[in-house]
C-alpha cells in the first residue's frame, strides 16, 4: 500500500553498497511511528537493536563482504517465534514478558542472511484465531480499512507488510493463518510442505499441522524469504532430510505452459460470489498462459474443517499444558501445586485457548476417543487420498483463500463456529501436509483485497510459484 | 459399540464442560459453564457430518509425513544456559525450579 521497496531489491541495493542498511531501516521506522497507532501490527519494534544490525549490516559492506541474500531488509516476526532474550508473548498474558533462552531456527537462518529483524507482531493467542482479536493486548486493524480485521492468526505480520512497516514477515500456518490474513490484507502469504521449515523454536498450537512461512508484497519476495528460512535442520524431527536444492526464487520466469490446473470444486463455489468471481478470472488467465485448467473433486475436502477442529483441538490441548507456572510466565500462587496450575492457567489464557483446550480434552477423552479424535484421524487419511488421485491429473489446484474478503472487528467475536468456518478453504492442506500459498488477485464488490489460493503436492513449491508469479503479473 | 459422533453432540452437558475443565486445570464461573456449553455443542455438531462417514477399514493419519526415529551421535553437546533459563521462571531457588508444595505441608 505504502512505500516499502520490495525485500529483493532493498537487498540488492545495500550488497552493492547503493543504498544503506540504515536508511532503510529509518524509512521503514518513520512509516511505523506514522501508521502503527492505527494499526497495532507490533507487540514490539526493536527500534535499537534493529539498527545496530543494520549498522553492523553497513559496516560488512564497507568492509567488501557480502552480508547475504536478505542484506538490510528488515523483517517482521510473529510474536510465537522464539527470539533470544526479547520478549515473545503468542499474543497470551500467561507469556507476558517472557525472554525466550534461544533464537528459533528461522531467526538464525534470518540474520545469516543479513535480515534486520524489526519487531514483534501481534497475533491471536497461541495462533488460534482467524482475525487476530484473540490477542490478549488488543487487536489488530486492516491497513486497507481500520475497522476491519486483518485476518489471523499472522493478522500482525499480514498488517504490517500490507501498511509497508516491512517488505517482509514471518507468520506460522496451523489451519490457514499465513494464508488467510495475507488474502484479507493483500499480500503474498505462503505454506511451505510441512517439515520444509524449521518449527524449532515456533511455540506449538497443533504439532502435526503447524509450519512457519513467509508473507510479503511480491511472489519473489515470498520465494527469497523461503529460500532463506527452509531447508533440514537436525533440531526438529520432523524436518525434511532432503528438500529440494533448487532455489525458488530461480523457478518463478518460466511460466505455466502445459501445466495442469484443477480448481477445487468443494472449496471453490460456497465462497462470496465476488471472491469465486476472481478464482474464475484467475483461471482465465492461467489458461491464456498456456496452462490447462479443469474442475476437480476432492471429495474429503467437505470434512476436512469439522476433523480439523478435533484434531488440532486435541493436539493443543496435550501442547498447551506446558503452561502451569513453573518455568516460565505468569504464575497465580496457590496454597499448593494443583491449585497453582489451575489458577495461573485461568488467568493467563483467554476464552478462545480455553475453548479449544477443553475441546481437546473432550475429544481425547475415555469413551469419546474413537469417535471424535480417531473419525477425524481418518478423515484424515481419506484427504491425503483425494489430494494424491488430484494430483494424479493436475500439477497444482486452485481455490479461494479466504470465502469472503476481510469482515468488521467483533463481526464474529461471539460465534466461535462462524470465525472457524474462514478456515474452510485453507484447513485441507495442513490436514495433508501440502504446500499452499495465497496470491493478490484483485478486490471483492466492497473494494477490499481478494485472494486466490494455489496448493501442490508435497514438496511442490516450485509450481507453485510458478503460477504465483503469473498469476502476480496478470494482474 | 463406539458411540457415535451425533449421539455424543447431543449429549454434550453442562456436567461435561465441567469434567474436561477440571481435567484441563482451568476454573469455569457458572455463567463460562452456560457459555462453552453452547458454543462447545455447536461445534461438536458440526462435527457429526463425520459420523455419516464409513472408515471402518481407514488407517487413521496422526502425521502428514512418514516419521523415522531420528538419533544423533551420543556426544556431549551444550544446552540451554541454566542462569538464563532460570531467570525466565517464576520463582527458583539453588539452581531449580520452585514450587509450592506438592505433598501438603510438613514435607
Amino acid at each position: 500500500m505504502t512505500g516499502s521497496a520490495a525485500a529483493t531489491d532493498v537487498a540488492a541495493d545495500v550488497r552493492a553498497g547503493r543504498r544503506r542498511a540504515v536508511d532503510v531501516l529509518e524509512g521503514h521506522l518513520a512509516g511505523i511511528e506514522a501508521r502503527e497507532p492505527d494499526i497495532h501490527a507490533f507487540n514490539l519494534v526493536l527500534a535499537e537493536s534493529a539498527r545496530a544490525e543494520a549498522e553492523a549490516i553497513d559496516a560488512r559492506v564497507a568492509g567488501g563482504e557480502d552480508p547475504g541474500p536478505l542484506a538490510g531488509v528488515p523483517v517482521v516476526l510473529k510474536d510465537n517465534i522464539c527470539t533470544r532474550g526479547v520478549p515473545t508473548t503468542c499474543g497470551s498474558r500467561i507469556l507476558e514478558g517472557w525472554r525466550p533462552p534461544y533464537d528459533a531456527t528461522v531467526v538464525t537462518r534470518l540474520r545469516v542472511a543479513g535480515a534486520v529483524l524489526l519487531g514483534k507482531t501481534n497475533c491471536d493467542e497461541f495462533a488460534m484465531g482467524s482475525s487476530t482479536e484473540n490477542s490478549a493486548f488488543g487487536p489488530t486493524r486492516n491497513p486497507h480499512d481500520p475497522t476491519r480485521v486483518p485476518g489471523g492468526s499472522s493478522g500482525g505480520s499480514a498488517a504490517a507488510v500490507a501498511a509497508g512497516f516491512a517488505p517482509a514477515g514471518l507468520g506460522s500456518d496451523t489451519g490457514g493463518s499465513i494464508r488467510q490474513p495475507a488474502s484479507l490484507c493483500g499480500v503474498v502469504g505462503v505454506k511451505p510442505t510441512y517439515g520444509r521449515v524449521s518449527r524449532y523454536g515456533l511455540v506449538a498450537y497443533a504439532s502435526s499441522l503447524d509450519q512457519i512461512g513467509p508473507l510479503a508484497t511480491t511472489v519473489a519476495d515470498a520465494a527469497l524469504v523461503l529460500d532463506v528460512i527452509g531447508g533440514h535442520d537436525p533440531a526438529d524431527s520432523t524436518s525434511i532430510p532432503d528438500p529440494p536444492a533448487e532455489p525458488l526464487s530461480s523457478v518463478l520466469g518460466r511460466g505455466v505452459e502445459g501445466l495442469r490446473v484443477g480448481v477445487v470444486h468443494e472449496l471453490t463455489w460456497d465462497a462470496n460470489p465476488d471472491v469465486v468471481a476472481r478464482v474464475v478470472a484467475a483461471s482465465a488467465a492461467l489458461e491464456s498462459a498456456g496452462a490447462k485448467v479443469e474442475e476437480v473433486a476432492v471429495p474429503a475436502a467437505s470434512y476436512a474443517l469439522s476433523a480439523y477442529y478435533l484434531i488440532a483441538p486435541a493436539e493443543a490441548s496435550s501442547n498447551l499444558a506446558r503452561y502451569d507456572g513453573v518455568r516460565y510466565g505468569l504464575r497465580v500462587d496457590g496454597p499448593d501445586v494443583d491449585a497453582m496450575f489451575s489458577a495461573t492457567r485461568t488467568a493467563g489464557f483467554g476464552a478462545e485457548v480455553k475453548r479449544r483446550i477443553m475441546l481437546g480434552t473432550y475429544a481425547l477423552s475415555a469413551g469419546y476417543y474413537d469417535a471424535y479424535y480417531g473419525q477425524a484421524q481418518r478423515v484424515r487419511t481419506l484427504l491425503i487420498r483425494d489430494f494424491e488421485a488430484a494430483f494424479d491429473r493436475f500439477d497444482v489446484l486452485l481455490s479461494p483463500t479466504s470465502p469472503t474478503t476481510a469482515f468488521p472487528l467483533g463481526a464474529k467475536a461471539d460465534d466461535p463456529l462462524a470465525m472457524y468456518l474462514m478456515d474452510v478453504a485453507t484447513i485441507p492442506a495442513n490436514m495433508a501436509g501440502i504446500p499452499a500459498m495465497s496470491v493478490p488477485y484483485g478486490r471483492g464488490d466492497d473494494g477490499l483485497p481478494v485472494g486466490v489460493q494455489i496448493l501442490a503436492p508435497a514438496l511442490g513449491e516450485a509450481a507453485m510459484f510458478r503460477v504465483a508469479a503469473v498469476l502476480e503479473a496478470s494482474r | 459399540m463406539p458411540p457415535t459422533i451425533a449421539g455424543m453432540a447431543e449429549r454434550l452437558t453442562r456436567h461435561d464442560v465441567l469434567k474436561v475443565a477440571r481435567l484441563a486445570h482451568l476454573h469455569v464461573t457458572e455463567e463460562e459453564v452456560d457459555r462453552f456449553t453452547g458454543q462447545l455443542s455447536a461445534v461438536l455438531e458440526h462435527a457429526a457430518d463425520l459420523a455419516a462417514l464409513d472408515l471402518g477399514d481407514v488407517p487413521p493419519t496422526s502425521r502428514p509425513v512418514p516419521l523415522v526415529n531420528v538419533l544423533r551421535d551420543d556426544v556431549v553437546r551444550p544446552g540451554l544456559e541454566r542462569d538464563e533459563v532460570l531467570a525466565a521462571a517464576p520463582a527458583a531457588e539453588d539452581g531449580r525450579f520452585r514450587v509450592p508444595p506438592i505433598l501438603g505441608e510438613g514435607l
